[in-house]
């Protein structure tokens, strides 16, 4: 008896605290909306929505957002809170994440400080900003959603129910937070400081469901730094980098790709070499091929330029995506 | 004991920051919380009381509402009350189950008026200025979700306020969400019609609309609420019995690569092409809030009902230009009819009230209706119930014939006195002429031929002929004048009051007649000779008893953009017969 009367007060106290802070959420919200963007991008068609969401995080117009085909396009629009329009540039990407760091050309833009991030518990009251369903367009803000953190899991707890390649701990959240356009938006605390970045839509593919989820900061940052200080573009775009004499080749390696027909032709797999050093490391058909040794690779021909800088002696890694498993393989050198 | 200190913890542990606020050891509250936790549970309650959960006969689904009068004035959707009917079921958590009657509806704001019989002292809901809301506020939506309140206990949601002036597009031209308040709170099916408040239980909106696209129709985390400012412009006609049509401007917008909202397409036809707007100006200011985005104008424009007289600022070469512009409906009254007739598909992103059959019959009609309905309906062609129109002319004609007594004066009028200050004026009325003797001249209107053609004096816009309309809807009444409707209250530029309009179609020629809904007395009347012309205005004022009878000393005359005068009368001459009869 005494517990259930504990209990009754302990719930009136969470719904209490709330309205105790009544003001809270709107001064929040206010104060975060001018670090969200809108991003506009390829899509529109057979239900792929052409927008999504991402914020700054830096002065420099940096924008943090996931990678996903929307951003498959030369023309990435960017509109900022105030409703001022950038075409944004991919400084890069980690697919093994799901991110991609945008760049517009401006300054002075208020911005979440990734070295301020922090972390949040289950039970922890957490609020969602997001251009869901590009609701938002020009100078109008963000939706803010709100909700409860209700567990930080690793994806891949259910292996196979999700198609995603990230397979870190994500925060799941008791709030629709993972809408069409969602992905990319910002997870902050009540006080709105950065938590967590909204991941693409997940439904579970076993039971129908969806998930509502963030992918915490903290997993995010080094990759995100990685990409800004630029270790992660292709050395190839690099004219200084020092060429080996004898560098690896594709054939060497037994590695036929698709014709290169395109300006930047997909590096997918078209065939093995049998007996090659591929084909003992497991490299298959239509293997698509993202890192080369820690670098993006986004075309045959950037694939090609990369080898060419890679001495034949030393050992080449690839991280491949094969369906939505992403593997990563290492190619000895001789 | 053990096991409550576990409970403590836990309870503690999930609620993150109560730890501070709670003492472990004796499991007191403090006061804060507990004046903040009564806070809730009062406007919960009070909120609750006024909210209706909306049964349609016959199981033809059904939603909510909120009263909004003592005497059983309720707002729903149109989209819940459509499937219903002129007469539906209401539920209130009294216990008792209402009859109810449809007033009117407004199918592009998907907005409709109910009114439950048998009470006159039902729950109110206080209405809040919506424009006050914030992303990030609390609020809480109070409904009937999936039909669940058999029981007559609505179900509360609780949620923040997820964005303000939203704009969401119509299904064609119906059921347009401008100025919408979005919101995380549980918006699904049934809860169409319902009321949201704000964390004081204070009406903000009626919730009737969520984004749903592939997970079916339950809530995810994005419903729209119409706001209750734009329903208080509306509300001045949801009274009317009438089938409520909303504005355009006659022009349409984009946004330009400066970010400027400039006009890429005009009627020639519309008040704003009369009053200055052309192609390429750029749009500043309209409804008074500034103009950034097409979506704001958007905004703006759908909150307004057809007809309303709207401040408008832009820039036209260079110059700014303040002016007021009548909007026009965004259908013709056939095109409006035709759109909510029945067997029509309903329209992606309305929640649809739980169980509604796809097309049921809403025809109007008579039969059929509980007893206790029936005194409160009258069909006629082009009203959701003209008993609410035809009651409110008798309102508004009782009131002002009971001061001026026109029965009396049956005969020719003539009124003398002077034009401003350019000199005597002199104007006799009768049966088959007006003649008038103006310091400009004289001047006359032929009353067999065309009264569109005559516009007489020149610059007035058709002063003779208005004023022949003035005498004419006195001395026959509103039954022998011609075409008559109530088309409700409004505001109009020169009088802060909601003037009660009737709207008096003599022959071609289209009357509105303005009345102060506190004295009773004519304030104004257009007179519009065609479409697509400035009407004449008058503008009476300076009433005085002459003869027992109230009658206006001051009679402002306007046309377009022009003062035409000022005609002060000295002396009123009202015969009771014609003396060319």
């Amino acid at each position: 008896m005494m517990k259930h009367i504990f209990l009754a007060v302990l719930i009136s106290i969470a719904g209490t605290l709330n309205a105790a802070n009544a003001t809270d959420f709107s001064v929040t919200s206010a104060g975060v909306q001018p670090n969200m963007v809108k991003i506009y991008g390829a899509g529109g068609i057979r239900g792929l929505e052409g927008y999504q969401s991402g914020f700054l995080i830096s002065e420099q117009g940096h924008i943090l957002t996931v990678w996903s085909y929307v951003l498959d396009t030369d023309y990435i629009t960017i509109t900022l809170d105030d409703g001022r329009k950038f075409q944004g540039e991919i400084v890069g990407a980690d697919p093994r994440l799901e991110i991609a760091v945008l760049k517009i050309e401006t300054d002075g833009l208020q911005h979440f400080k990734l070295s301020d991030v922090v972390g949040v518990n289950p039970g922890s009251r957490i609020l969602a900003f997001s251009n869901l369903f590009k609701i938002a367009t020009g100078d109008e803000p963000n939706s803010v959603l709100h909700g409860i953190v209700a567990a930080k899991t690793p994806l891949n707890a259910r292996r196979g129910a999700f198609k995603t390649t990230y397979k870190g701990p994500v925060y799941i959240l008791d709030a629709i937070t993972n809408n069409p356009g969602a992905a990319g938006g910002a997870l902050t605390t009540r006080n709105g400081e950065l938590a967590g970045l909204l991941g693409k839509e997940l439904r579970n593919s076993q039971n129908g469901t969806w998930l509502n989820y963030a992918i915490p900061i903290s997993e995010l940052t080094s990759a995100v730094e990685d990409i800004i200080a630029g270790r992660t573009r292709p050395r190839s775009l690099d004219e200084e980098a020092i060429r080996p004499d004898i560098p690896h080749t594709l054939k060497a390696l037994g590695i036929q790709m698709v014709p290169d027909v395109l300006a930047k032709t997909p590096p997918f797999v078209d065939s093995i070499t049998a007996g090659s050093e591929a084909e003992k490391k497991g490299l298959r058909p239509d293997d698509l091929i993202l890192y080369i040794n820690d670098r993006r690779v986004d075309s045959c021909t950037t694939l090609r330029s990369e080898l060419e800088l890679i001495d034949q002696i030393d050992d080449v890694t690839l991280v491949i995506q094969r369906e939505d498993e992403l593997t990563e393989i290492v190619l000895q050198g001789e | 004991m053990t096991r409550l200190l576990q409970t403590i913890t836990l309870g503690a542990f999930l609620l993150n920051s109560v730890c501070a606020t709670l003492s472990a050891q004796d499991g007191s509250v403090p006061d804060d919380v507990l004046a903040s936790q009564a806070k809730r549970i009062a406007a919960i309650k009070k909120a609750s009381a006024a909210t209706v959960m909306v049964f349609a006969n016959e199981g033809k689904g059904g939603g909510s509402g909120v009263l909004i009068s003592k005497d059983g004035y309720a707002l729903s959707n149109y989209h819940v009350v459509q499937p219903a009917g002129t007469a539906m079921k209401c539920a209130i958590n009294d216990g008792k189950l209402y009859d109810a009657v449809l007033v009117s509806i407004d199918p592009v704001g998907d907005v409709a008026l109910i009114k439950l019989l048998g009470r006159n002292d039902f729950p109110v809901a206080t209405l809040e200025d919506s424009d006050k809301v914030r992303a990030g506020d609390w609020c809480f939506a109070v409904g009937n979700p999936f039909l669940l309140a058999t029981d007559f206990n609505p179900t509360v949601t609780y949620g923040i306020v997820s964005g303000v002036h939203r704009y969401q597009y119509p299904a064609g031209t119906l059921l347009e969400y401008a100025d919408c308040i979005q919101t995380d709170a549980s918006i699904n099916p049934g809860n169409s019609g319902g009321p949201l408040f704000n964390e004081n239980g204070d009406l903000i909106g009626i919730n009737g609309r969520g984004s749903f696209e592939k997970r079916g129709r339950v809530n995810v985390g994005v419903g729209y609420a119409i706001s209750i400012n734009q329903i208080k412009h509306f509300m001045g006609f949801l009274y009317s019995g009438r089938i409520l049509d909303h504005a355009t401007l006659g022009a349409t917008v984009s946004t330009d690569e400066n970010g400027n909202v400039i006009v890429t397409n005009i009627s020639e036809a519309s008040d704003a092409y009369r009053r200055g707007l052309r192609y390429g100006d750029q749009l500043l200011s309209f409804g008074g809030r500034n103009i950034t985005t097409v979506n704001g104008f958007k905004n703006v424009l759908g909150i307004y009902p057809r007809g309303w007289r709207v401040p408008i600022s832009f820039l036209h070469e260079g110059d700014r230009i303040d002016t007021f512009v009548r909007l026009t409906g965004v259908h013709s009254p056939e095109e409006l009819l035709a759109r909510v007739q029945p067997n029509r598909q309903q329209p992606q992103g309305a929640p649809m009230p739980e169980g509604a059959p796809k097309d049921s019959p809403a025809e109007p009609t008579e039969r059929n209706l509980p007893d206790v309905v029936k005194p409160y309906f009258a069909a006629r062609r082009g009203f959701a119930n003209f008993h609410f129109n035809k009651s409110n002319q008798a309102r508004i004609w009782n009131s002002y014939t009971s001061q001026t007594k026109p029965d009396e004066i049956r005969g020719d009028w003539t009124l003398r006195g002077k034009l401003g200050n350019l000199g005597d004026a002199s104007i006799v009325l009768t049966k088959t002429r007006v003649d008038a003797d103006l310091p400009q001249g004289k001047a006359f209107a032929v009353l067999d031929n065309d009264l569109g053609q005559q516009e007489a004096p020149r610059g007035s816009g058709g002063l003779l002929v208005a004023l022949h309309l003035w005498k004419h809807i006195q001395q026959s009444g509103l039954s022998q004048f011609g075409d008559v409707y109530y088309l409700g209250s409004m505001p109009t530029p020169k009088h802060t009051e909601k003037q009660d309009v009737l709207v008096a179609t003599h022959s071609v020629i289209e009357c509105r007649f303005y009345f102060s809904p506190s004295t009773g007395l004519l304030t104004s009347m257009e007179m519009y000779p065609d479409l697509g012309v400035d009407p004449c205005e008058i503008y009476f004022s300076e009433y005085e008893s002459v003869n027992g009878r109230m009658l206006p000393r001051h009679m402002e005359i306007i046309h377009g953009d022009t003062i035409y005068g000022d005609l002060l009368i000295e002396d009123f001459e009202l015969n009771d017969t014609g003396a060319t009869e």
